[in-house]
């Protein structure tokens, strides 16, 4: 067995267990906590670096073979969603340290984020339906104490929406596994793919996998099932939802986009479906973000448009409309939460996150406004930056398969989420405070939360100009989608 | 057998999305239990549980007419992790019970949507030792 595969779930487990035992020891849980994230980041880098050189990793647990054991693989996207997922868990961490929060406050979040990176990382290694089920839960819990951690009216109100709305969707998940397991007798998604390339699936089978599709549609927030969404992410610790806002939906995104590559390597009906569904997530998103007048508010609503355009790449279904939805989703993640962090410490510098309460931030310090200019810039797609190669070879490729509503789709979503970032830049940063007094009254905030923000504003632009190398990478991580030699190969190898 | 089960599992989970329709948050949350063992049933009941035998065998024996394990494992799993669920939703819901004084749905999206409080008006972690049990 390949003591590679399971990295990912075991350094969070770990870093998970050491910090458990000295949890009264609050530093000590911080150093544990960042040194197991810093690992994880490490790992994850390697694993693209292996994943670059074409090899896949793959292994049985308990030396069962497949398909009755399950299996767990890391091709190319699985490697660059752990290696992202450890950038983002690693900059939530340093964004935490030294925030004005009570140090139990502070420790529970460590602790729940290694709990959720857990659950993340299971999800972007496992083969196997059920163990995915498992993993969802995994981080669901994860993120329910996260969203609820530090109570209060709203925050427990927001949270229970967004737990019985996410419970739903899992449970689903779980009915279509069963559904799945009792039509074709097995859970392995290799031999799953086996059967429905070869069409001998059932309808049995079709009727689980579908609502698979749903449930994973209420994960990744596509409409109509985002409202869940927008009614909870505004809600928890700024941190939080930074990383909520980064990960998690790319986690339903992720599994989308592995099941459809897998059972549907051809376009079909199931695309067609997704590609109106993207569409519409994509114009619904950002037309609810423009009546938003609170900054996450905004970014929330932004989440779901986003989500849009990386369907929309796997709908269409082309080798590069795959890779462009591949490269939206790294660019998606460091932008995107990085947004929330800037939000967050612009709302701390304004003393409110309400538009209205704020302003006046481009005099007081505009190296903010700098920071929040290039991923907000990048999330509506201006060159050179990260969001204008997404966008432009998801263009591309709908224009190449003669599908122009989409393209004109992406086009006017990105216009109009270049106006709602202008519109946080008018309010927050142009328009004159409405209370001068309280611009900065606590303080500019620990710098580290600075650092992040600046790291991953430096990622932004690396991503953007080194388009090439990652845009080679995701067209191989594409190819490699549909080919899936990992997964089906594990079927005829038997267990290692 | 398996009719049984599959029409219990079908009224259950009815019973589950009715009562998850209710205004009333306690019933939302008692519904997502119902519908969540209305699931595992299914699951089970998919996954061909019929069988007179016990799935356990020694080795050259062969059993023949036993159910499948292997859905029996899942759905042990998924009420594990069903009642772990179930009991933090609880929590929240009693938590919520208090700060609320009634527990309907609107009110919470109400709540919701409230304007972002200040920055300085952030509710405060309660300390440490109130949330001692």
């Amino acid at each position: 067995m390949n003591v590679l595969v399971i990295l990912p779930i075991l350094i969070p487990l770990t870093t998970l267990l050491l910090a458990l035992l000295v949890r009264r020891h609050h530093a000590w849980v911080t150093v544990i906590s960042m040194t197991g994230s810093a690992i994880l980041l490490l790992a994850g880098i390697y694993l693209v670096a292996l994943a670059a050189e074409g090899t896949v990793l793959s292994a049985q647990m308990g030396g069962w073979a497949a398909p009755y054991g399950i299996s767990l693989v890391i091709d190319r996207l699985s490697a660059v969603m752990v290696a992202i997922s450890g950038v983002i868990g690693f900059a939530t961490l340093v964004y935490c340290f030294r925030q004005p929060m009570p140090a139990d406050f502070l420790r529970d979040t460590h602790l729940f984020i290694q709990g959720l990176l857990v659950g993340i990382c299971g999800a972007f290694v496992t083969a196997d339906i059920f163990n995915l089920y498992v993993w969802f839960e995994v981080l669901l819990i994860g993120s329910f104490a996260l969203i609820a951690l530090g109570g209060g009216e709203r925050r427990l109100s927001g949270a229970m929406t967004y737990l019985v709305l996410n419970m739903l969707a899992t449970l689903l998940f779980l009915l279509a596994a069963g559904l799945v397991y009792g039509a074709t007798g097995t859970l392995n998604m290799g031999e799953l793919a086996l059967l429905f390339r070869a069409d001998e699936a059932s309808a049995g089978a079709w009727l689980g996998v579908i609502l698979m599709l749903v449930s994973f549609s209420i994960k990744a927030a596509l409409f109509p099932l985002f409202g869940w969404l927008p009614a909870s992410y505004h809600v928890a610790w700024t941190p939080v939802s930074a990383l909520f806002a980064g990960l998690l939906t790319k986690v339903g995104v992720y599994a989308l986009i592995r099941l459809v590559t897998l059972l549907w390597p051809e376009p079909g009906v199931v695309h067609s479906v997704l590609l109106w569904v993207a569409c519409a997530t994509m114009i619904i998103g950002v037309l609810g973000a423009a009546a938003q007048t609170e900054v996450r508010r905004i970014l929330s609503f932004h989440i779901v448009s986003q989500v849009g355009y990386m369907v929309l790449g796997l709908a269409l279904a082309t080798p590069l409309a795959l890779a462009g939805a591949v490269f939206y989703l790294i660019h998606h993640i460091v932008v995107k939460a990085n947004l929330f962090f800037v939000g967050g410490i612009a709302a701390r510098l304004s003393g409110s996150e309400r538009l209205a309460a704020m302003g006046g931030l481009y005099a007081r310090t505009p190296l903010l406004a700098i920071l929040f200019a290039i991923p907000a810039l990048s999330l509506a797609g201006i060159p050179p930056l990260s969001g204008f190669w997404a966008k432009f070879v998801l263009v591309k490729a709908s224009l190449d398969a003669g599908i122009w509503v989409a393209a004109f789709f992406a086009l006017f979503t990105g216009i109009f989420t270049l106006l709602s970032m202008s519109k946080i830049w008018n309010e927050t940063f142009l328009k004159a405070h409405p209370d001068p007094e309280r611009i900065g009254a606590t303080g500019n905030g620990p710098r580290s939360a600075w650092f992040t923000v600046a790291g991953l504003a430096a990622i932004t632009v690396m991503i953007g100009l080194g388009a090439g190398p990652v845009m080679d990478y995701a067209i191989a991580a594409s190819t490699q989608l549909i080919e899936a030699p990992a997964y089906l190969q594990l079927l005829n190898r038997g267990g290692e | 057998m398996e009719w049984i089960g599959a029409i219990t599992a079908g009224i259950m989970a009815a019973l589950g999305v009715w009562m998850m329709l209710d205004r009333h948050l306690m019933r939302v949350v008692l519904g997502i239990a119902v519908l969540g063992n209305a699931i595992n049933l299914g699951v089970l009941t998919a996954g061909r549980f019929a069988g007179s035998e016990a799935a356990f065998t020694f080795a050259g024996q062969q059993v023949l007419d036993s159910a499948n394990p292997l859905p029996q494992a899942l759905v042990l799993t998924a009420i594990v992790i069903g009642f772990a669920l179930f009991v933090f939703a609880l929590s929240v819901l009693k938590r919520t019970h208090e700060l609320h004084g009634d527990k309907d749905t609107d009110r919470v999206s109400q709540v919701t949507e409230r304007p972002a409080p200040d920055q300085d008006e952030e509710e405060p972690y309660p300390p440490a030792e109130d949330r001692k049990p």
